[in-house]
Formats: structure tokens, C-alpha cells, sequence
């Protein structure tokens, strides 16, 4: 006799990731698909998908998707959700989609209090156009178009969209994570289930943004690309709660703890 | 239909709009379209199962239009020339992902900022696609309030038997215009065809998505293929035009919108001076009445294309008629509105040339 202890959860679909080995998106799209099981809002779920690297989730996700424009998400999701309140509306954007080109819409949104959840993959680089400097490439990280490293003279400094957000009376919860380990996907889970629960319970705009790991553009290996992010990244996007209006943890705390 | 009623031509968008199944509308404000974005946000809040939302941009507002068209809600944004522009990255998206949805265009003078008078300079913008790629919209060209009414109705059906974005291609004079209209009944959302392709959660069947990346060219190449299709079978069944006194016209005067509306009045006058002119007036802008065109042409050998612009639809006329007629161009742009003396003379002045010109050639 076997017992199953391990299995594709039901709303991932049955497909190989493209993404590339040691990419974070793979991780947190699983995370996305165990959510929608566990809270059972997967028949409820529409997404909405960004341009860049994560523009093929609907690939994975076996929810409803409309992809949107470059870092229009927020306007999209925002359409779908006033016109199905009892749905439950996300978007899945980088750093370059939701903190450059679609700063605008993604602040409005939430100062609208849109009851939307927004999952913000934050790997400091633009991926899918072959890793140039994106908006939050941390000061003296090399990309295509900083080589030297980003030199704030030139380059600016690196946006903290998520604490401009915390500011907008709209928003709800707000919390950085990471993926670099077990603790910390862990912790990245709760925090989506947390975003996801808020919009249940109808609190207004969520959003999680989850420090990812980007070996290929990065040029270091997956290990390195993790240490990368915990030793320097976190320097400048410090991994915690940023925002939270409802308090109330209670039905968290039956998931497993950390180690 | 509903009673006579006098009222604005942007409240008169709006009320046929809501008639006709509208309950999401997003837009943001620009003269001279204003009043239709306030009886939007009143209307559909007295509605109950209606959105509105005064966006952030007119971008957010074209793209919240896709996102409510994604969940098979009849949807609308609107706004004028400059806005109008910011909107084309969402007006090709919502072709390539064949969303159904209403843009209405009250034109100004441009370019630029240009001002706030009436104007037809986004002719090609709106008959050539506008956005990036391969595409087309419909274009409706109302020239009076009950038109604006009627062809507001029409742009919903249009848009949900299509799947596509229609324009509905007005100016500041339209909006302005006080005129007395009749709606047709409120449309029952219910008995709508159902849509089996939006997006509404994937309870009871297999999840959807609606996308327009399509990385293998192939299948890019397909979708637009797909689209062509489509747009032969919409030219095939939408196509629209007025003919006005043109059976036994010598000069035929051509003309949409506003300028039409002119031009009818330049038409009457040159009439009881005893030229014998007429008009043929598009509806569709896109698609455009070529046959109406080549038919008139049989008996014409002179066309008059009167615009308020340096020239757009005229390339359409001359592209209609492929060398048959004689094609001139009367035009004022920059939000200068012609009177119907000042055409009136333009007309018979041609009238008279041509005329002058085939005696000599007898």
C-alpha cells in the first residue's frame, strides 16, 4: 500500500514550466494553484496575466485569464471585478510591468480601495525583454543598460512601490516576501492566502511582493541568486508586513509554523 | 420607442447607450465630451446593476473597458481627439482579443492639444485601426441627434455579433447639438445571445483565457487571417449610406457627420437655383460604402468630398472609384465650421467650371 503524500495541485494545470531553471515563478504560480484549493476560490478565480516573463500563466494556472496590456493590469482586473463583485480578482505582475509603466494605474487602483489581490514578482531586472534595468534594480546591480552597475546620478534610485502603496487609503494588506528558502516560500504562502482572504472578506486592495530570484539575467547560479537576495536585495526591500488594516490572523494560524 | 424628447447630443450617447445594455463606463475628463462622462456617472448609479468610474487616465479607462468586456458586459468608454489617441493601445488589444466594446470619438481640432471646436481630423486614426497592427474598427458616422441615438444602438449589437470595438465617430457639434430624438425600448439583457467565450470563473467547465500574445508566428499569422475573415463578413452585412437627390445629379457632393449636415443644407440651396447636385453621405466609415460609391458613379462624373480636414476620406472616394469619376476636395480644418453658403458657392462654382469644361469638349 502507497500513500500519496505529494501531488499537482488541482489547479495547476498538467504542464512543464518554461521558465528558467531557478526562476521563482514556477514556485510561486504552485503556491497560487495550492491557495485556490485550499481556500476553494479556484472556480471563482479570473486573473489577469502582465506582459513580461509570466504573460504565459495561463498556461499553468487552470483558472479563468485575460491578459492585459504592459502594466495595465490593475485597470483590467479592476473592470472585471466591479462588474463580478463575488469573483475573486488577481493580477500577476513583475517589477518592470506594475512599478514603471503601469505605476499609474497600479497606485489608482488601490486608492480606489479596488478589492483586488495583486501578486507583485519582484526580480529587480526586466526578464522577458533579456534583463535590463528595471525599477526596482537595486543601487550598483549590473544589467544590459547599467553595466556598471545602477548609478543613481544617472540610473535614479529604486523604487518602493509597495510603501508608496501603503500610503494610498485604499489599500488593505501589504507584505513583502521572498522565495529564497523553505522558510521563507512558507512564509510567502501565508501572505497570498492573507491577500486572498482579504479580499473575501471585501477589505479593499491586497497585494504580496515576493523578492524572486532571476539567475539567468542576474549571470549567478540558483544558490547565489538566493544569497543575492537575502544578503543585498533585502538591504533595500526590507521583507515584511507593510501594510495591514484587518489584524485579524486567526484562521492563519492553523498553517504550519516555522522551523 | 420612447417619446419625443429635445435634448443634447452627449446625453443623448449616454441615454441610448444605458437603452441599449450598457452597465460599465469608464472615461476621463476632455471638452467637448464632458457632459456625456456626467450623464454616465449619474445614470448608472440610478441604475443599480450599473458601473461607472472616472478613471485615472484615459488609458486605465480604455483598459478597465477591457476588462469588464472580458466578462461579456456590454461596456463603453468615451472621450475626444487627444484621449482618443491614448486609447489605441487598448482599442488594438480589444481587436486582437476580439472584445466586444464602444468608443465613442467626439472630435476636436488637431493636432496636438489643438482645441476644443468641432472637427473631422481622425478619419484615418479611425477608419485605419489606429493602434499598432493589422486590424480594423467600426466606424458609425452619426450627423444628427436621432442618428447619434440610432447608431449608439446599433454600435452594442455590432460590437457583441463582431467581437469587436466599434467607434462612434462624432464631433463637437454633434455633441452640442439640441435636437429632439426618440430612443428605442431599453434591451433586455437577458435575451442576449449568451457568450461562450467570457470570463466568469471555470465553475462546471474547462477554464478560459483570452490573450493576444501569440509567440509562434504561425498562429499569429492565423489570427490575423481570422480577422480578415471577419472583417469581409462585417463589410459584407454593415455597410451604410444615404444618398440624398442624387438620381439625376450632374455633382455629387460627399460628406459625413456634421459636414454632411452642411453640405445637405449647400445642397437644397445650389437645388433651387436649379443645379442639379446631390449627396451620398457614408454611415460606415469603416466599412466604407464602396459600391454606394461606384453605383452613383454610373451617372456622376464629378464627385465633391467636402471634410472638416485637409483630405482623408477623400483617398477612400478615390480608392472607391479607381479612376472612374473626377474626384475634387473642399476641406477646413482646425475646428472651422463651414457655413452652407460658403459650400453652396464652392459647389456651384465647380458646378459651373465642369460644365464650362464639357462644352468645350463637345
Amino acid at each position: 500500500m502507497y500513500k500519496k503524500v505529494f501531488q499537482r495541485p488541482k489547479y495547476l494545470k498538467n504542464a512543464v514550466f518554461h521558465y528558467c531553471p531557478g526562476c521563482g515563478h514556477s514556485i510561486i504560480h504552485r503556491l497560487v494553484a495550492e491557495i485556490f484549493e485550499e481556500l476553494d476560490i479556484g472556480e471563482k478565480a479570473i486573473g489577469v496575466p502582465p506582459a513580461g516573463c509570466a504573460v504565459l500563466a495561463y498556461n499553468y494556472l487552470d483558472v479563468d485569464m485575460g491578459e492585459a496590456p504592459h502594466g495595465r493590469a490593475a485597470a483590467v482586473a479592476t473592470g472585471i471585478k466591479r462588474m463580478l463583485p463575488d469573483r475573486i480578482v488577481f493580477s500577476y505582475q513583475g517589477d518592470g510591468d506594475i512599478a514603471a509603466i503601469g505605476t499609474a494605474e497600479t497606485i489608482h487602483a488601490a486608492n480606489r480601495g479596488e478589492n483586488i489581490t495583486v501578486i507583485f514578482v519582484n526580480n529587480g531586472v526586466y526578464g522577458m525583454t533579456g534583463g535590463q534595468m528595471a525599477p526596482t534594480t537595486v543601487s550598483g546591480q549590473s544589467s544590459t543598460t547599467t553595466p556598471g552597475g545602477r548609478n543613481i546620478p544617472r540610473d535614479g534610485f529604486p523604487i518602493d512601490l509597495s510603501q508608496m502603496l501603503a500610503i494610498a487609503n485604499g489599500s488593505a494588506y501589504i507584505e513583502r516576501t521572498s522565495v529564497t528558502s523553505p522558510k521563507n516560500i512558507r512564509q510567502t504562502k501565508r501572505a497570498l492566502t492573507k491577500a486572498f482572504k482579504t479580499q473575501m472578506d471585501g477589505l479593499g486592495f491586497s497585494l504580496v511582493e515576493i523578492l524572486s530570484p532571476c539567475p539567468t539575467n542576474w549571470k549567478l547560479s540558483s544558490i547565489d541568486s538566493c544569497k543575492w537576495i537575502e544578503d543585498v536585495v533585502t538591504k533595500t526591500y526590507p521583507l515584511k508586513v507593510i501594510k495591514d488594516i484587518g489584524g485579524k490572523d486567526d484562521d492563519l494560524a492553523s498553517m504550519p509554523a516555522d522551523e | 420607442m420612447s417619446k419625443k424628447l429635445l435634448m443634447k447630443g452627449t446625453h443623448v450617447i449616454g441615454e441610448a447607450a444605458v437603452r441599449a445594455g450598457c452597465r460599465f463606463y469608464a472615461g476621463y475628463p476632455i471638452t467637448p465630451q464632458n457632459e456625456l462622462t456626467e450623464y454616465m456617472s449619474e445614470t448608472m448609479a440610478a441604475l443599480g446593476d450599473g458601473t461607472f468610474i472616472q478613471a485615472e487616465s484615459e488609458l486605465a479607462a480604455i483598459n478597465m473597458v477591457i476588462g469588464a468586456a472580458m466578462t461579456g458586459s456590454r461596456a463603453m468608454t468615451s472621450s475626444s481627439s487627444p484621449g482618443i489617441s491614448l486609447k489605441q493601445e487598448g482599442i488594438s488589444f480589444l481587436a486582437a482579443q476580439e472584445l466586444p466594446a464602444v468608443v465613442v470619438n467626439t472630435m476636436r481640432g488637431g493636432p496636438g492639444l489643438g482645441n476644443i471646436a468641432p472637427s473631422q481630423g481622425d478619419y484615418f486614426q479611425a477608419t485605419r485601426g489606429g493602434g499598432h497592427g493589422d486590424y480594423r474598427t467600426i466606424v458609425l458616422a452619426p450627423h444628427s441627434v436621432q442618428e447619434l441615438s440610432d447608431l449608439t444602438t446599433k454600435a452594442f449589437e455590432y460590437a457583441d455579433r463582431y467581437r469587436t470595438p466599434v467607434i462612434i465617430l462624432a464631433d463637437g457639434m454633434m455633441g452640442q447639438m439640441l435636437e429632439p430624438v426618440e430612443f428605442a425600448d431599453p434591451v433586455d439583457l437577458n435575451k442576449l445571445p449568451p457568450k461562450n467565450w467570457k470570463l466568469d470563473g471555470a465553475r462546471g467547465r474547462a477554464s478560459r483565457f483570452i490573450r493576444s500574445l501569440l509567440l509562434d508566428p504561425a498562429m499569429e499569422e492565423e489570427l490575423n487571417w481570422k480577422l480578415v475573415r471577419k472583417y469581409q463578413t462585417i463589410t459584407r452585412e454593415i455597410v451604410q449610406s444615404e444618398t440624398y437627390l442624387t438620381e439625376d445629379a450632374d455633382l455629387v457632393v460627399m460628406a459625413y457627420g456634421t459636414a454632411a449636415r452642411i453640405a445637405k443644407g449647400a445642397v437644397k440651396r445650389v437645388r433651387s437655383l436649379g443645379l442639379k447636385v446631390g449627396l451620398l453621405r457614408p454611415i460606415t466609415l469603416w466599412p466604407f460604402p464602396e459600391r454606394a460609391v461606384v453605383e452613383v458613379s454610373r451617372s456622376v462624373k464629378d464627385f465633391l468630398v467636402f471634410e472638416m480636414n485637409t483630405g482623408q476620406m477623400v483617398e477612400d472616394v478615390k480608392l472607391s472609384l479607381e479612376g472612374r469619376s473626377d474626384v475634387h476636395f473642399y476641406g477646413r480644418p482646425g475646428g472651422t465650421v463651414s457655413t452652407p453658403d460658403e459650400i453652396a458657392k464652392v459647389i456651384s462654382s465647380l458646378y459651373h467650371r465642369q460644365n464650362i469644361k464639357e462644352g468645350q469638349n463637345v
